[in-house]
């Protein structure tokens, strides 16, 4: 049934999850730099951070349990299967019937579990206070991100990503209301979830604030490479969840294995304009206190739950 | 007599149980021939019940009528889809919980092992005969039952006030219950005196009494399963009764409360209205929501379990409510989609739960300790039971690829797929439930890494613990059974399903597994491949090929070097177990968030303290809303009725006298 050329696509995209994932890091960290008037780092930046992370040893603290050693892979692993089951570049992906939103968000929660697990394995105060602000941070967002999946799953009738992005793109251009409810949402969902700034500061260490920074305290080397790394592809993930949903033209479909040459391109200019406005509301917004998320989080996911009630209002 | 031999197969593993609880009374304090040989046979028994379960799914209903108990009164039994699947969870539940028993009764206190040994096994077969019971007689005989066996086992630990408590309100609740369901029985059975189900299935109540009858069940039933407000029994009787009663409760008996809904409200009532589909899933909604966010707060860790269980309850009741609905509505298939999200929910919960019931039991042998703040860091001295309950928890978590994830993920596709409803009203207010849905989801999964991290992560918070070993070889085997059980759920979700196809075909006379069937055994579609899917294997071989990979390349590519060293302090030197998170400090954030969920008295001490003191409570909102109040309105009447009571014969006379002359004038006018 499926094609070699299936296959192919499912395998270029995770070749390219992989390898743009720092680079994807890399161009948010240059237009913050250039927003904030510094001189920027080279965007190949986080390539060299991770070579330098893998060629070091590993310092494990005297406790650590085989858990905190495997929890780095797991992530890792966690990561790579997401961004190859969301259609980046293809909609013809032999393994997207193997999980549709619902478990796709189970995949993220799954990888969220391990990491806060991780931090409480040694025992320290700094781990246990990010595993829990960090299952705090995810208690709220991951129903929310789900309420926004399903706004677009009520209009296309499918839960299957590569199901809303092939109907999507098949509807003639209109504004759908609850849809513009879910992306604000899923916009301020996906700030959080990625340890960004009004919610967390990936910039600093050390701070009484610091959640992704706290859970991730103890790990160096190999390991925190393959976190750091599995990070970028999260946010990596995040963005094209947001192409899939709202801006899913230009993805390559089965009918049509030439646009898949096309769709890189595209898929690279739009992460260029998605990570350039990232680094702008960033720039024009403050550090919450931590205290506030929970308003911040429960916003957001109102504002989702409100997105589906507006589906069923209008009857769309 | 070739259609009877399931039923009459499992006539047998009832007899077989009652044979051994009764050999336990012979052999009453030796503790060795109880645990290890009476125990694990009542485990065998329990695998040919599961299996007999099993076989009879796919058979027409049988019936037999038992020349047993009063004259004329004989019992009617049925063995159909609904029970053999019930019995199935069953053999598969107590195998698990009989084999760790095995380990677990060998050293513990309270009731003399061959007295348990009898409750226990009472218990097993009166929950078996529950399930095939086909008259309101036999039906509340063996309920009945079930409930004081499980009150005598709660109470096993009978020395402390604590247990005698938890059994005494477990009684109690049991009994307003029963006494709901005999109201029930005697409205459905519509004044023609016969009793049977048979019968009831084929009176025609008129919509008021249905409905009278349908809320009889569900209060009844639900104060069983533990559903708002009647599940104050839930976190005093699972911390009181030991491990093992603890896992029997809460994976089994719980669900007899579920069973009984379902048998009431498809089976034996022949109408299905909007509107209770519309009270069942609030109420389960309200439950579920509550039993998490109280969850989160404990720090016992068996009473955090117990709230979980709540938990769960509460959305199999959603579910419920929502195959009402549909019910009525007479969308067959989405009736039939989230009535298998609900019984998917009753054999992954009864799996996971015990598997996690029986680690804390585990715990408490090796640790002695059932409070979360004296644990930690029991993953280095008890490291097969931690790696067995880290897969239970990602099973309650609600995690893919295991067991809860798939009740989960059948319960939310059924929501996704209402718009259809023909009620606006109710059309809006599915967006509502299934965010509710998801939010008590993810806060399982809260639940979940507190419950896991505080207890076997992190540093010891006390010495002892320094000294705790590792569960038996019994207690191990135990869990091994109930972690397979929760892969095989988790991977297997399309034979699962078919085999419930069964049950929904029964219920609401449509069955869903032949649309599955039809996209091959790996993946799991109930409606079709382009709306959603699931391939949990695939998922996990994904999963797992993308773990391998990453470890293999970066060895290969760099090196697997590593050094160890004092975690990083800061700079300060005199780290100790006291400076990490406790449990409660785990719950704080949410205390602070769904504050009116509880009703928390606190002391914070100040700065000019001598001995500065810090305490919380938090306390089941319910106690102060209902059951004081109750309990103090019973004691007010019982004071008045007291003062008839002189405690002097001549008075007593008295009242004799004035009250035959009070009938006499009522017979003579």
């Amino acid at each position: 049934m499926i094609s070699y050329s299936g296959y192919f696509s499912q395998l270029l995209e995770i070749v390219v999850a992989l390898a743009s994932a720092p680079l994807l890091t890399g161009w948010v960290n240059v237009c913050r730099a250039w927003l904030q008037n510094k001189s920027a780092p080279s965007i190949l930046m986080p390539y060299r951070t991770l070579h330098k992370l893998f060629n070091k040893d590993s310092i494990l603290a005297n406790d650590a349990s085989p858990l905190f050693r495997m929890v780095p892979y797991i992530v890792f692993g966690c990561m790579t299967l997401a961004c190859s089951i969301i259609p980046t570049l293809s909609t013809d992906l032999p393994l997207s019937p193997a999980a549709d939103t619902i478990a796709l968000v189970g995949l993220l929660a799954l990888a969220r579990v391990f990491i806060s697990l991780a931090a409480m394995d040694i025992g320290t105060a700094f781990g246990s206070m990010g595993a829990r602000r960090e299952m705090f941070v995810g208690f709220m967002a991951e129903p929310a991100l789900l309420m926004v999946m399903f706004s677009s799953s009520l209009i296309t009738q499918s839960t299957s990503l590569t199901g809303i992005v092939e109907n999507l793109v098949h509807r003639e251009l209109a504004i759908y209301p609850n849809l513009a409810f879910a992306g604000v949402a899923f916009t301020m969902v996906s700030f959080a979830e990625n340890a960004r700034i009004p919610v967390d500061n990936p910039a600093t260490h050390l701070e009484l604030t610091m959640i992704h920074e706290a859970l991730i305290l103890e790990y160096s080397g190999r390991h925190l490479a393959l976190i750091e790394w599995a990070a970028s592809m999260k946010l990596f993930a995040y963005s094209c969840i947001g192409i899939a949903l709202f801006f899913p033209w230009g993805i390559a479909q089965a009918s049509n294995p030439l646009a898949l040459i096309l769709s890189i391109p595209i898929l690279t200019l739009k992460l260029g304009i998605g990570g350039a406005l990232l680094a702008l509301i960033e720039m024009f917004s403050a550090k919450m206190r931590i205290f506030r998320v929970p308003e911040f989080l429960a916003t957001a996911f109102l504002l989702a739950v409100i997105g589906m009630l507006v589906h069923f209002l209008l009857g769309a | 007599m070739a259609d009877l031999i399931s039923l009459d197969f499992i006539l047998l593993v009832i007899a077989g149980w009652l044979f051994l609880g009764c050999c336990g009374l012979f052999v009453i304090k030796r503790t060795g021939f109880v645990t290890q040989f009476l125990f694990p046979l009542g485990a065998v028994l329990g695998v040919i019940l599961g299996i007999i379960g099993l076989v009879s799914s796919f058979d027409s209903p049988q019936y037999a009528v038992l020349p047993l108990g009063l004259p004329n009164l004989p019992f009617h039994l049925r063995l159909d889809a609904l029970s053999s699947y019930f019995l199935l969870v069953l053999g598969l539940v107590s195998t698990g919980v009989s084999i760790f028993s095995a380990g677990y009764f060998k050293s513990s206190g309270g009731s003399t092992p061959g007295l348990l040994c009898f409750e226990y096994h009472l218990c097993l077969a009166s929950m078996a005969l529950i399930l095939i019971s086909d008259d309101a007689y036999v039906f509340m005989l063996a309920w009945e039952t079930m409930s004081l066996t499980a009150t005598l086992l709660v109470m096993t630990n009978s020395r402390s006030a604590e247990a005698r408590r938890a059994g005494f309100l477990y009684l109690l609740i049991s009994h307003v219950g029963a006494l709901a369901l005999l109201l029930c029985f005697g409205l459905l059975q519509a004044n023609t005196g016969d009793y049977t189900f048979s019968n009831m299935r084929h009176q025609n109540l008129d919509l008021m009494w249905a409905s009278i009858a349908f809320f009889l069940a569900l209060f009844g039933f639900g104060a069983k399963a533990g559903i708002l407000p009647l599940h104050i029994w839930l976190p005093e009787a699972h911390p009181a009764a030991p491990s093992p009663i603890s896992a029997l409760l809460s994976a089994f008996v719980l669900k007899t409360g579920i069973y009984g809904v379902l048998r009431v409200t498809f089976d034996l009532l022949h109408i299905q209205v909007w509107w209770w589909g519309v009270a069942t899933l609030a109420l389960g909604l309200a439950t579920a929501l509550f039993g998490v966010v109280l969850s989160t707060v404990q720090t016992d860790m068996k009473r955090l379990l117990a709230y979980s269980s709540v938990e769960n309850i509460g959305l199999m009741f959603v579910g419920i409510g929502l195959t009402i609905l549909f019910r009525a509505y007479h969308m067959d298939v989405l009736s039939a989609l989230s009535l298998t999200a609900t019984l998917y929910h009753v054999a992954g919960h009864g799996a996971f739960k015990s598997l996690l019931f029986l680690g804390t039991g585990a715990v408490m042998h090796a640790t002695g300790e059932r409070s979360l703040a004296h644990l930690g860091g029991l993953m280095r001295y008890m490291p097969r039971t931690a790696w067995v309950i880290l897969l239970g928890a990602l099973a309650a978590a609600g995690l893919p690829p295991l067991s809860g994830f798939v009740a989960e993920w059948l319960l939310l596709q059924s929501f996704l797929f209402t718009p259809e409803l023909p009620n606006s009203f109710l059309n809006m207010l599915i967006p509502i439930v299934a965010a509710v849905i998801a939010l008590v989801g993810a806060l399982a999964g809260y639940v979940m890494v507190k419950f896991f991290g505080i207890i076997f992560l992190g540093q010891p918070h006390e010495a002892k613990l320094y000294y705790a070993s590792d569960a038996d070889h019994w207690e191990l085997f135990g869990f091994s059974w109930l972690v397979l059980a929760c892969l095989l759920l988790g991977l297997l979700p399309v034979q699962m399903v078919s085999l419930l196809g069964q049950v929904t075909h029964l219920l609401v006379g449509h069955n869903i597994s032949s649309t599955i069937a039809h996209n091959g055994w790996l993946m799991l579609a109930p409606v079709s491949e382009a709306r959603a899917s699931y391939m949990p294997i695939t998922f996990v071989l994904m999963l797992a090929a993308c773990c391998t990979l990453a470890y293999l390349l970066v060895r290969r590519l760099y090196h697997g070097r590593f050094k160890r060293s004092a975690p990083w302090g800061c700079g300060y030197p005199f780290l100790n177990a006291r400076m990490q998170d406790t449990a409660e400090g785990f719950g704080q954030p949410i205390r602070e968030i769904f504050g009116v969920f509880f009703r928390m008295t606190r002391e914070l001490p100040t700065a000019f303290d001598k001995a500065p003191h810090y305490k919380v409570e938090i306390e089941d909102p319910f106690w102060g809303l209902i059951y004081r109040p109750i309990a103090a309105i019973t004691e007010r009447v019982a004071r008045i009725v007291g003062m008839l009571q002189q405690g002097r014969i001549s008075v007593y006379l008295l009242y004799s006298f004035m009250t035959l002359m009070i009938l006499l004038m009522v017979v003579t006018r």
